[in-house]
């Protein structure tokens, strides 16, 4: 029994930023990566299910990125999960969720998992592609924004609560195996112990090519390409300047003059 | 001539209003000769019709299947629909449906693909689609050189809905084969809003993660107390059961409805956190990153440290 939840390292930026030479990314100097929130959710979920099953399931996950990345995968790992897998290839370095799914594919093929778990989405880009796409190519039982699941490791079915606009949510059953989508919110994800953080470190990784995976560069195009990236015009808000009392004291007038509404 | 395609969403046999967002945003990469169809999948596709007939569209298809939501078939109904009309476009809301089916549709398809736009244009007659990036601190331009089809997801709360009265062909399609893998068994609705009412609320002070502990909660609900504001907050603040789920203003949460003056301190302003309240007249931020993208849509911006502010405003009221 297998779960396999694929990661992915994001970027924040930094208070100022610069656009790279070529106007189509941030400069990467201006990058502070993380493993995405929505990412310790799930690897959460893949922990609780191994645990419940008296660690009868093993945890693997996979990313996709350079060696940059290895930290996001080091966190999921020191969080319990069994082993790790980390693609890269310069033919990647333009990749969006479909390219990033095409080689998910061809993992998922090689470690036949029972369940396959995302993010909802990522909380530097929020494509919420990734996952689906994943399904779409592998031809599984999928379902995005997965706020409830009741799944015992090699259920020929696994039942789920969707979340949808306004909190409602829908009870669903789902055929496994499955790509899920975890969403915010599903569980407490746990911090990493120091002790787990130490054995991450150990832990194995196989850090493979496009070409161990027999995927071609021409295999993994991006469904879109981008033109341009570019700070959006500001400046809407009028700020309010000053010593943090004069601040506060102008917002106290803003709230008096509308609260008379 | 082209054909564009809008996938429509009901729930529970009720037409989602973000289609006619879709439908308006389809609407506006139209070149003369193009023709603009809608699907939609429901028990009674007939019933919603009439929703679906405003200005612009020239056509509802309508697939007879089930109310259910069932990712597998709306995939079926789309590559039945690509195969046999080509269309140019094929977009969707970006609400939570879409996000099940979308991707899957269009690997199957290699199409283009480009989810939560909120821009689309035609650039020496290429489409070209905005969204955004780095937690909205950055828009991107994306084109789709080599794709004969893309598909979109379009924002909500962006375009205004398509409206007006048309007079569409109604077209029967038969529901295709799937292997449809899920099955709907019930509803959960929100739990009870215990009395508090964000959407009723005229006034809303709203805290978001740069409240950092919850031991520093409390004090922002005296704060709201005494201001007379309704306390909100951003999802991270309910996930943590820092403050009950009534409170969660945004996309799974609450819709700030009535509200006029909307405060809000330590919200970055993620998209589905504005999806409840970037209609509200007068939004201040109160955040730290001169960058964070709640400013591009406050009227009053304070870059600074929400405590601090919080513990000035007191003893003004
Ligand atoms: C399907 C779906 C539905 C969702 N629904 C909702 C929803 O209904 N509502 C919602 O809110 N989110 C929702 N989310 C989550 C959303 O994507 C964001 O994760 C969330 O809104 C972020 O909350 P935040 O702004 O409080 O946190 P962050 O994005 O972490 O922002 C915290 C901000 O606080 C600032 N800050 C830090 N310290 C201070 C300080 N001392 N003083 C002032 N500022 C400070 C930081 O600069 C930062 O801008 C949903 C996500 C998905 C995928
Ligand atoms: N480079 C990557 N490597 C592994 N998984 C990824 C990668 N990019 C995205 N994902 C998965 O897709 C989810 C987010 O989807 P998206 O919004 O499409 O980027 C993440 O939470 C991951 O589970």
């Amino acid at each position: 029994m297998k779960i396999l939840v694929a990661v992915k390292q994001v970027a924040f930026l930094d208070d100022e930023f610069e656009m790279r030479d070529d106007g189509r990314d941030v400069d990467a100097d201006f990058f502070e990566k993380d493993l995405n929130e929505f990412d310790h959710f799930s690897v959460e979920e893949a922990m609780l299910i191994k645990e419940a099953a008296g660690d009868a399931a093993e945890v693997v996950i996979a990313i996709i990125g350079d060696e940059d990345a290895d930290d996001a995968l080091r966190t999921a790992l020191a969080k319990g999960a069994d082993r790790g897998i980390r693609v890269w290839d310069e033919a990647l370095a333009d990749a969006d969720g479909v390219a990033v799914a095409r080689v998910l594919a061809k993992v998922v093929e090689r470690e036949k998992p029972d369940m396959v778990f995302t993010g909802a989405q990522s909380a530097d880009f929020g494509s919420a592609v990734t996952g689906m796409a994943l399904a779409g190519l592998l031809g599984w039982p999928h379902t995005a924004v997965v706020c409830n699941l009741d799944y015992a490791p090699g259920a020929g079915t696994a039942t789920i609560r969707r979340e949808l606009e306004g909190g409602l949510e829908e009870i669903m059953t789902i055929r496994c195996p499955a790509v899920l989508s975890i969403q915010l919110g599903i569980n407490q994800p746990r911090y990493a112990s120091l002790r787990g953080i130490k054995q991450a470190k150990q832990k194995p990784v196989d850090e493979l090519s496009l070409d161990d995976l027999g995927l071609s560069a021409a295999e993994v195009v991006p469904a879109a390409r981008v033109r341009r990236m570019y700070a959006p015009e500001r400046g809407k808000a009028e700020l309010i300047t000053g010593s943090a009392a004069e601040q506060a004291a102008r917002l106290a007038e803003i709230i008096k003059e509308l609260r008379g509404m | 001539m082209a054909e564009l395609l809008v996938i429509a969403a009901q729930r529970q046999g009720e037409l989602r209003p973000s289609t006619l967002e879709a439908i308006a945003a389809a609407n506006g990469i139209r070149q003369p000769g193009d023709t603009l169809a809608v699907a939609i999948v429901a028990a009674d596709p007939q019933s919603l019709v009439g929703a679906l007939s405003v200005d612009g569209v020239d056509e509802v298809i309508a697939v007879k299947a089930t109310d259910d939501f069932q990712p597998d078939l709306t995939e079926a109904v789309i590559l039945a629909l690509a195969a046999a009309r080509k269309p140019a476009v094929i977009a969707a809301a970006h609400g939570v449906d879409a996000w099940s089916f979308v991707p899957a549709a269009a690997v199957k398809l290699g199409c283009g693909l480009a989810t939560d736009v909120q821009a689309l244009r035609r650039e020496d007659g290429e489409l070209v689609a905005t969204r955004a990036g780095y937690a909205e601190k950055v828009l991107v331009d994306l084109d789709f050189p080599g794709k004969s089809t893309v598909l979109l997801t379009i924002r909500t709360n962006v375009f205004e809905p398509a409206a007006g009265t048309g007079a569409p062909r109604v077209t029967e399609m038969a529901a295709p084969a799937a292997d449809v893998a899920t099955t709907h068994q019930g509803w959960k609705p929100p739990a009870d809003a215990g009395g508090i009412d964000i959407p009723g609320s005229e006034f809303i002070l709203s805290i978001g993660r740069g409240v950092g502990d919850e031991s520093n909660v409390e004090q922002f609900l005296e704060l709201a107390e005494e201001m007379g504001a309704t306390l909100g907050c951003s999802r991270p603040i309910a996930d943590n059961g820092w403050l009950p789920k009534a409170r969660q203003v945004g996309q799974s949460g609450q819709l700030a409805a009535s509200c006029r003056l909307y405060v809000a301190m330590g919200v970055s302003g993620s998209v589905q956190h504005q999806w409840g309240m970037k209609h509200v007249e007068t939004i201040v931020a109160v955040n730290t990153d001169p960058e964070a993208s709640i400013f591009s849509i406050a009227r009053y911006g304070i870059v600074g440290d929400m405590f601090e502010i919080a513990e000035e405003l007191k003893g003004h009221f």
